[in-house]
């Protein structure tokens, strides 16, 4: 029983990452069509933003956060800007060939700057756990599910209440009568990319000092993000944060009682089996054909 | 046109042989080690112990009077990778022997390729008993495979009064090997073994394999991974309050590496290792083992690194000083000079003795295994 609670915290702890990797993609599919394969090598970023904040710079853990966050949003900004944008009206095989263009030439990038070797961020937060009974988690692991569960919230209220997410929801549902309603189709689609980027970033700025840091760590990290989106519906972004913690439950149930070498196919395993009995992910609302 | 393209064809032509006459002043030596992905660091490490032997010889004239050069490439932590990386270094780079290629899964991969082009590699690192006993007469390993690691470790069960041990290894030839090799020989010692687990090499977060381990009844866990995982799998446990014994084998720990980023997680752990640069004196070759120390820091390199890099400083030397014992930079004739070479090795003599089966015996030589423990944030020698 001890074992099994100590799975659930494992759980939570890393179903709050897996969340917010989800919703970044699934809000860059959903509102701009765009299948963002740069999403792995953004998430890469926000960690090496955070070792050259933190052990480089020598600046606050704490403000390092943002500072990532930020970067993760300039640089979607900029690659909507010079990739996406003078491609919009192309095929969605294109600009996916040109993402994942974009995503080797940066993830060669990366390995060009820091080397393959990894690195380490420290942390503030004391080495010893925190112990509940049987189960243990970590500070900074707690720290981490705080600050996801956050910024998975300030996302849904930005889409939910604000007259920029109101924007991006009528995009969403259709972008000519957007357009022709007066918004601005150009930026929504900027400020989405930026947006997605900096979730992705702020991923891997909370998980890059949990773990270690190098310029493939975004991979498996992308992987595991399409597993979500598709587990959760294209586009659904509550479906993504239950498809994240669904995926962490899979994982560490799967790990636990089925097979450890089997861990990370667990998400495969998932996506072959939503796509074959239910292709329009797990949340999907009935949508009108025709 | 046509005369514009012969120019060009002419001038290439030129540059080809003009660079081929100046690389035939070198003697080429390949190294395909793991330069990115999950074995970067160990490598890397590697790879600067080896360019460390390779400017030690140059210095003193290189061999056959030529000097040596090392062809380095990256085989990305991938066998795929590792495999071809073997065919360019041999078709293309023409080199005549090899070193590598750091993983036991990565060696293996490359094992066919060095039948194919019967071309001798020097294997520095990986301990899978496979490399050495499935009949590859172009192998020479200087690194111990898992069983002469177990075998080691079989003096000091009694002392350290083991009852049931888990596993939490890599999920490659390596980690699978060292299980299985560990386990006969723990078994034999009546040691019960619970859990096996494994984990990807890219794995990051082996939180659900701790969590079952912690919850087993077991005792103590043997945990065979390379730096990277270790020092995630420290941490991890920690945070888990995981209070077992943890020993790992493998020669890849980099003990001050794990002291370093995992900290007080580090204290009482226990580590197969296959060199000594905390105590030079007790190595078997404490003149080389100061000279090549000395010369690691001089380059400004972490000294955590050492306890890798020193077998390919190792590695280089051995094949080296097969291509002197040859005569010539040719692959038939340093293959048949590796068995006829005797040298002081930073962790013992490296002779090459027969392994696998007759007829295409591959070479092994007998290094020394070490087993040192954690405490305070420092490196203590236990008695094997």
């Amino acid at each position: 029983m001890s074992e099994f609670l100590q799975h659930l915290v494992n759980m939570l702890v890393l179903g709050g990452t897996y969340a917010l990797l989800g919703i970044g993609l699934t809000l860059i599919f959903g509102i701009m069509n765009v299948v963002n394969f740069t999403h792995g090598v953004l998430y890469t970023f926000g960690a090496y933003i955070m070792f050259i904040v933190v052990q480089q710079i020598g600046l606050n853990f704490f403000l390092a956060l943002p500072v990532a966050v930020l970067a993760g949003w300039l640089l979607g900004a900029a690659i909507e800007l010079t990739l996406l944008r003078p491609l919009r009206g192309f095929d969605i095989d294109t600009t996916m060939l040109v993402m994942i263009g974009a995503w080797i030439a940066m993830q060669s990038g990366t390995l060009w700057i820091w080397g393959g070797v990894a690195k380490s961020v420290a942390t503030p937060f004391p080495e010893a756990p925190l112990v509940l009974g049987p189960v243990s988690v970590s500070w900074l692991r707690l720290f981490v599910l705080a600050a996801a569960a956050l910024l998975i919230l300030v996302t849904y209220l930005l889409i939910n209440k604000t007259s920029l997410g109101r924007a991006m929801r009528a995009t969403f549902q259709d972008h000519d009568t957007a357009s022709l309603m007066g918004v601005n189709v150009d930026m929504i689609y900027t400020s989405t990319f930026a947006i997605g980027s900096s979730l992705a970033a702020a991923a891997g700025a909370l998980l890059g000092p949990v773990y270690v840091i190098f310029p493939q760590m975004g991979d498996l990290a992308a992987v595991k993000a399409f597993a979500i989106v598709i587990l959760g519906g294209l586009g659904n972004i509550t479906g993504a944060v239950i498809g994240g913690f669904i995926l962490a439950l899979a994982e560490e149930l799967g790990a636990g009682y089925v097979s450890s070498g089997y861990r990370d196919a667990m998400g495969f395993v998932i996506i072959i089996a939503v796509l074959i009995f239910k292709p329009t992910g797990l949340f999907a609302r009935a949508e009108r054909v025709g | 046109m046509t005369r514009a393209l012969g120019l060009v064809g002419t001038i290439a032509l030129a540059t080809a042989l003009v660079g081929g006459a100046v690389q035939a002043q070198t003697i080429k030596i390949g190294v395909n080690e793991p330069l990115t992905g999950a074995f970067a660091a160990s490598g890397t490490y590697v790879v600067n112990g080896a360019k460390i032997a390779a400017d030690e010889i140059n210095a003193k004239g290189g061999i056959l009077g030529k000097k040596i050069e090392l062809v380095i490439e990256d085989n990305k932590s991938n066998p795929t990778e590792a495999a071809a990386v073997a065919e360019k270094l041999i078709t293309s780079d023409k080199v005549p022997v090899l070193m590598g290629a750091w993983g036991s899964s990565l060696t293996l991969a490359v094992m066919p390729k060095l039948m194919e082009y019967e071309t001798p590699m020097v294997v520095e690192t990986s301990s899978s008993g496979k490399i050495t006993t499935t009949g590859n007469p172009f192998i020479f390993r200087i690194s111990p495979p898992s069983a002469v690691e177990a075998a080691a470790f079989k003096g000091i069960v009694d002392k350290l009064a083991l009852k049931k041990v888990d596993f939490l290894v890599i999920n490659n030839d390596w980690g699978r090997g060292t299980a299985e090799d560990f386990s006969k020989m723990m078994k034999d010692k009546g040691i019960t073994i619970g859990l096996v687990e494994t984990m990807d090499q890219g794995a990051q977060d082996m939180s659900a394999q701790l969590s079952k381990i912690k919850s087993s009844d077991s005792e103590t866990v043997i945990v065979t991974t390379a730096v990277d995982q270790l020092t995630l799998i420290f941490k991890q446990a920690a945070a888990l309050g995981l209070k077992k014994r943890i020993i790992t084998t493998g020669g890849s720990q980099n003990p001050d590496q794990i002291i370093a980023q995992a900290g007080a997680a580090a204290n009482g752990t226990m580590h197969l290792t296959t060199f000594l640069p905390w105590f030079p004196d007790k190595t078997p070759n404490p003149e080389a083992t100061n000279y090549f120390i000395t010369e690691w820091k001089k380059r400004g390199f972490e000294f955590a690194g050492c306890t890798e890099s020193f077998r390919g400083y190792d590695g280089i030397r051995t094949a080296a000083a097969a291509i002197e014992k040859a005569g010539k930079a040719e692959p038939a004739a340093i293959k048949a000079a590796f068995w006829d070479i005797n040298i002081k090795g930073l962790n013992g003599d490296i002779v090459f003795r027969k392994s696998g089966p007759e007829g295409k015996e591959s070479g092994q030589s007998q290094p020394n295994v070490y087993l040192i423990e954690i405490n305070d944030g420092k490196v203590e020698m236990k008695t094997l």
